[in-house]
């Protein structure tokens, strides 16, 4: 059987985690391919809803990536996601989705390096916790 | 700074004095109009407005049932000022959702005059119903509830309302104390200086309260709180994942009553109902395609959830949710669990104050910092 690859659906901020993504491609630093990339304006455009139906889809892992705070390009759009992402971590506690399945992290246009970093983290964390309860074509494999 | 007047009534009285109390409150000017639960000519008791004093004699504001959550009313009074000075008599769950829609701006407080009742709990309406087909009343009620007995035969009060922690509303410019009071007696509390004043205008002089009623108020809160403990914790563990949660919900028809009837469900327009969910049929395949089966109508699940992350922080736990269920599905344990905890994630308490920020309207750079557990 072959190894569990995650699917993490990553929704990253345009002005410095996707910038940053970018940035280890030109400088081949190469993270996994099990993080799928959503491009959006800031990481404080991600409506709950989004998060939601990731994981009701299957999504074994929801990472966000956003400026630091205070370098918001919209200047606290981050914040608000912070705020999101603590509601939601209650939230899907209480169905199985622990906080180790969704992260927020500040990943700045300069920072490639982190960026590889997160994703092997991410990727090495839900390999080890296996599928998400919803991910029913992984339970069909398995 | 609370002061307390005592009205003491003879069998059948209650509500008379109740409508005196109020004709005087408006013929003395102390307020321009009256919202207030009133039996309705045929059956039933709905809260009413009336602005002129002939018109309170039907007034029955202790009448076990609650047929929908009066924050709602208040707000189609209040965003729109209409400039008169209304009396509003509600329940504590009414008051604290009314302060959490004060806050999202969809009400106003400025012209009330809020008048909170102890609540003992109500019936389903249909229970009430067939409470007042056979006869009772408001004050065989108060009576029955104030010795621990709120069951009539066959039926008791909603579920909701056994594990309400809150018996006495807070908030509130006025209270009609029951708890702690005695039989036959009722006490008006004048809580703020609004009340005091409109108290006062309609001619009462103040005396003592009743002597055991804050211990009375905090025991019976306890005792819902501990009620409240024992079934969340079946819930949490009969639904600790999402196929528990959508067995739950299986005979969902996504009527969307719940959240009609929820006061604090704040959008104007329901996302649920607009274009973005309003599939192609191609979609549908799609998706039965990859899940293996798809049940109709879809997104049930995923309706709830956002619901969730919209009234988390603002639950006031009234139950009109379950209430307006026509399936039978005990929503309320499924809203207030999650609310329990987002509410005490961000130390806040949907109703505790109206000048409280919501949690997700301020946020501040040094704070959740458990979140990315990043520092630069
Ligand atoms: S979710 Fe249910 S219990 Fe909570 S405020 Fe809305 S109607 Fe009341
Ligand atoms: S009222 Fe009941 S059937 Fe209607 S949407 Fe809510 S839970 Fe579903
Ligand atoms: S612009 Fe990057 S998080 Fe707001």
């Amino acid at each position: 059987m072959s190894e569990f690859e995650p699917k993490i659906v990553s929704f990253f901020c345009n002005w410095c985690t996707f910038t940053a993504a970018d940035l280890a491609g030109t400088s081949r630093l190469s993270y996994p391919p099990n993080i799928k990339i959503i491009r959006v304006m800031c990481s404080g455009m991600v409506d709950p809803k989004y998060v939601l139906k990731a994981f009701l889809n299957g999504a074994d892992g929801v990472l966000i990536g956003g400026c630091w705070p205070g370098d918001c390009h919209y200047i606290n759009g981050n914040l608000k996601a912070r705020r999101r992402v603590a509601l939601l971590t209650e939230l899907l506690s209480q169905y199985g989705i622990g906080p180790d399945r969704l992260w927020l992290r500040w990943i700045a246009a300069s920072e490639g390096t982190m960026l590889k970093e997160v994703a092997d983290e991410m990727t090495a964390k839900l390999k080890e916790l296996g599928p998400s309860p919803l991910n029913k074509t992984a339970a069909k494999v398995a | 700074m609370s002061k307390f007047t005592k009205i003491a009534f003879n069998k059948g009285e209650l509500n008379t004095q109740l409508s005196q109390l109020f004709s005087d409150m408006l013929e003395n000017n102390a307020v321009d109009a009256v919202l207030a639960p009133m039996a309705q000519p045929k059956k039933g008791v709905m809260q009413t407005l009336v602005t002129s004093k002939e018109n309170l004699a039907s007034m029955d504001p202790f009448a076990p049932v609650m047929p929908v959550n009066s924050a709602k009313l208040v707000s189609s009074l209040t965003s729109t000022p209409s400039g008169k000075r209304i009396a509003m008599v509600l329940r504590s769950c009414e008051v604290r959702a009314l302060v959490e829609l004060v806050k999202l701006k969809q009400a106003n407080l400025e012209d009330t005059l809020l008048i909170g009742m102890d609540c003992h709990g109500r019936y389903e309406n249909t229970d009430f119903l067939k409470f007042q087909t056979k006869e009772g009343t408001s004050e065989g009620f108060l009576e029955g509830a104030l010795n621990g007995k709120t069951e009539s035969d066959g039926f008791d009060v909603a579920g909701a309302c056994k594990i309400c922690e809150y018996p006495e509303a807070p908030n509130v410019d006025i209270r009609l104390c029951t708890i702690g009071s005695g039989n036959g007696t009722l006490y008006l509390e004048a809580v703020t200086e609004k009340g005091e004043e409109a108290l006062t205008k309609a001619g009462t002089k103040f005396a003592d309260g009743p002597g055991g009623r804050a211990d009375a108020v905090k025991k019976l809160a306890a005792a819902r709180a501990e009620a409240r403990d024992a079934v969340f914790a079946s819930y949490r563990e009969e639904t600790g994942d999402f196929n528990a949660l959508d067995d739950k919900l299986s005979a969902c028809i996504n009527c969307y009553n719940c959240r009609v009837a929820c006061p604090v469900c704040y959008c104007k327009e329901c996302v649920f109902v607009t274009d973005t969910f309003r599939h192609k049929g191609e979609q549908f395949i799609n998706w039965a395609n990859s899940k293996g089966t798809l049940k109709m109508p879809t997104d049930t699940s995923f309706y709830h959830l956002t619901r969730i992350t919209h009234i988390a922080a603002f639950c006031v736990g009234c139950g009109q949710c379950t209430s307006a269920c026509p399936n039978d599905i005990d929503v309320m344990p499924i809203f207030r669990t999650s609310a329990e905890k987002v509410q005490a994630r961000f130390e806040y308490l949907a109703g505790r104050s109206v000048d409280e920020p919501q949690p997700l309207s301020v946020f501040d750079s040094d704070e959740l910092m458990e979140v990315t557990g990043q520092v630069k």
